[in-house]
């Protein structure tokens, strides 16, 4: 078969930019360490998050020294805390997210940064997340989840790590402290 | 002699093809300016804001489902006929295409728009993905499900007419138009097995309440199986434009030929296995598959690139032809005041900028930033938006002539409009995707919230609702040049002269030179249904493992 030699170098020009972007995105999973969301958060029966022995009770507990686990409800229209309290964490902190829904998809981003997943009724969807300095973020639902959509959004606040309090059934690090 | 002269059946079903594409376009198109002007602010009087999504489902489906698929049928039933110079397989199979695409288009708008009245009981407000268990009236699903079984019916009719021309012609090779349609549809014949389970196993029994719940996870893996290689059967057809009209407008030939071939049949291969690359950060899909569908999805740049070669490459040799010269000199020597020739050429201009964006999008791990924001629809607007639509409108002031035996009238308005749908493309699109960057979110009709503002890395939020706003404005009005050149065009008498011909030259290097392997496609299919099995086999078995319809969510009316 015939190619023209411009369209030989052009060829190989382009499968090398190609490895190169396949490249990149190796190198973020293996360097620092970006992870795809994935199917770890496992599934939950969306009607009966009442039963689960966190969604039931959702909010941020401590898992382990500045660690934590947040469990989030999107429904439609808020989050839930989000919405109506902020979801707190402490500075300093690695928090993992636990997100599901009751109802339709929805999303989870932190806006402005790349905390950013999708939330689907029966899976759990699991982030996690370093939070190192104080400040205050928008949440905000990126899926079209019914007619007032436009109003499902919170915030999350990082505080310094002497306001941080939690009541101490929320501390199931097993440690105490 | 023109093509509605030799063939006027064919010419007769393209040109209604088109129509019926262009007042989808017309009615999308307003949407879009509503849209455009109401989540930026400027004015929110058209609709309420609940009401903005139906806006936004017509939006979608009457541009990338109604607008796309009756164009492309017009379109490759006059490629194929032209290029095998010999009429239809079967009128009658014409004609049931046609009317089973339009019953489709007349079920789901009326399931769409029925949503803007009370008194209806009918709506659809689920956007152009329609994830459950938010739910539409059954006539949507129903409705969608005919449009993918009229353009099943048209294909048929494509590769029936093929057929017969293969009969006369034993051992000649396919001509490239006809090669190009046939392996485009193949690609949409692999692919839409995806939505179409979706739809008719699921959707449509759930919707009529047969049975109780669907999975949701499940049906978004089903609908992106066909939703990422649906950009594919959109593009295509404007790179059959690309490859075997543009080299003519340009004043020479197209390139290479075989490269043609390998292009289009690298499409069939590779763009079915690539569904996850949208589904990044969907939970419950392990990591493995979507680092499959990303390198899937990077290997098709490689035609996307070598389809910019040829393309240019082509342009420079019509250039040359025509007396152009100098290192980039030539450029001056091309007819940019020929209204097909500009159109089609800023459309793949754009389509560069919006190949690059889309590169970005393909990145797993930067996906992060991106997905679901504003920069997501900035980056479609130049594809579909510009390098399908805008390609589309400016090959009908080329083609239109040839199927109607009008001259082209409104000609300085033809002339005017590929640079005003530019300039509206490249302001709307610049800011949709910088507004991705700061975190504004796609789909909602007022992305301002009361308890925070979203920063801006460059420019302002406000200076990019304005770009948005006013780019929105032009588009429209690009739209309203095209609308009144055609109406017009369609509306004149008969002429004697056309100012077009429909001939196309040879290929610089032709079919000759390249292996006749790459014309057995058969073999081409076979390989491209394997790498789907090898994609996606897994994952959807382990979605299945648990039930069908587990974990089942009931509907949520909209």
């Amino acid at each position: 078969m015939e190619i023209h030699r411009y369209e030989r170098a052009w060829l190989a020009a382009s499968l090398v930019l190609i490895v190169l972007f396949i490249g990149t995105v190796a190198y973020g999973a293996l360097g620092p360490s970006v992870a795809m969301v994935d199917a770890e958060g496992g599934t939950v029966d969306p009607a009966a998050l009442d039963d689960h022995p966190r969604f039931s009770d959702p909010g941020v507990y401590q898992t382990g020294e500045d660690e934590y686990a947040a469990y989030v409800i999107a429904r439609r229209f808020a989050f839930q805390p989000g919405s109506t309290d902020p979801i707190r964490v402490p500075e300093g902190s690695t928090v993992t997210f636990y997100i599901t829904s009751p109802d339709v998809v929805h999303g989870f981003s932190l806006a402005g940064t790349n905390v950013n997943t999708m939330v689907l009724p029966g899976q759990v969807t699991k982030v996690t997340v370093d939070f190192e300095e104080t400040g205050e973020y928008g949440v905000v639902c990126h899926e079209y989840c019914g007619e007032a959509h436009h109003e499902m959004a919170g915030t999350l606040v990082v505080v310094p790590s002497g306001e941080f309090d939690l009541p101490e059934e929320r501390d199931v690090s097993g440690g105490g402290s | 002699m023109a093509f509605v002269d030799e063939f006027p059946f064919e010419a007769k079903l393209t040109r209604h093809s088109f129509g019926v594409a262009f007042l989808a376009l017309a009615i999308g198109g307003l949407f879009g300016l509503i849209q455009a002007l109401h989540r930026t602010g400027a004015f929110r009087g058209f609709v309420s804001s609940a009401d903005y999504y139906t806006v936004l489902t017509g939006h979608g489906v009457l541009l990338v489902l109604v607008f796309t698929t009756f164009f492309i049928a017009g379109l490759f039933n006059w490629g194929v006929v032209r290029s095998l110079d010999r009429p239809l397989h079967s009128k009658r199979l014409g004609r049931a295409w046609f009317y089973t695409l339009l019953l489709g288009t007349v079920l789901a708008s009326t399931a769409i728009l029925g949503g803007f009245f009370d008194s209806v009981p009918l709506s659809a407000d689920v956007l152009f993905t329609f994830y459950p268990p938010l739910q539409a009236h059954p006539f949507f699903y129903i409705g969608a499900a005919l449009i993918v079984v009229g353009s099943w019916l048209a294909g048929a009719n494509y590769f029936l007419t093929y057929r017969a021309w293969r009969a006369e012609n034993p051992g000649e090779r396919i001509p490239l138009q006809t090669f190009m349609v046939l392996t485009t549809m193949l690609l949409w014949y692999l692919s839409t097995l995806g939505v179409a389970a979706e739809v008719v196993l699921f959707l449509i029994p759930w919707s009529l309440g047969i049975v109780g719940g669907v999975d949701p996870l499940l049906s978004r893996t089903l609908f992106w199986f066909f939703g990422h290689p649906v950009v594919y059967f959109w593009l295509l057809p404007a790179y059959l434009i690309w490859y075997t009209v543009l080299p003519k407008l340009s004043g020479g030939r197209l390139f290479s030929d075989p490269l043609a071939r390998v292009v289009f049949l690298l499409f069939l291969l590779l763009s079915t296995p690539t569904g996850f690359h949208h589904q990044y950060l969907d939970p419950g899909i392990p990591e493995g598959f979507k680092a499959i569908a990303m390198t899937n999805t990077m290997f098709l740049l490689l035609p996307s690139l070598l389809t910019a070669f040829t393309v240019v490459a082509s342009i420079e040799h019509g250039a040359r032809q025509s007396g152009g010269d100098g290192l980039f000199g030539w450029l001056r020597a091309l007819p940019w005041d020929d209204p097909a020739f500009a159109g089609i050429s800023l459309a793949g201009l754009m389509f560069a900028a919006g190949g690059f964006s889309g590169m970005i999008n393909a990145g797993m791990s930067i996906n992060y930033l991106v997905h679901n924001t504003l920069w997501v629809p900035g980056h479609f607007h130049l594809t579909v938006g510009t390098a399908f639509a805008l390609t589309a409108m400016a090959a009908t002031f080329w083609l239109f002539p040839q199927i109607s035996g009008k001259r082209l009238r409104l000609r300085g308005a033809a002339v005017a409009q590929p640079y005003v749908w530019f300039l509206g493309m490249v302001l709307m699109s610049n800011a949709m995707h910088r507004a991705g960057l700061a975190g504004v979110p796609r789909r909602t009709a007022e992305p301002q919230y009361d308890a925070f503002a979203f920063d801006a890395g460059v420019g302002g939020i406000g200076e990019m609702r304005a770009q948005i706003a006013l780019g929105g404005i032009l588009l429209f009005l690009g739209l309203v040049l095209f609308l009144a050149v055609v109406f017009r065009t369609w509306m004149a008498p008969r002429d004697e002269e056309l100012r077009v011909t429909g001939t196309i030259p040879p290929a610089l290097s032709g079919p000759e030179n390249s292996p006749p392997v790459l014309d057995n496609l058969r073999l081409w299919t076979l390989v491209a249904v394997a790498l789907v099995v090898l994609t996606y086999s897994l994952p959807l078995v382990s979605m299945v493992a648990d039930g069908l319809l587990t974990p089942g969510l009931p509907p949520i009316p909209v």
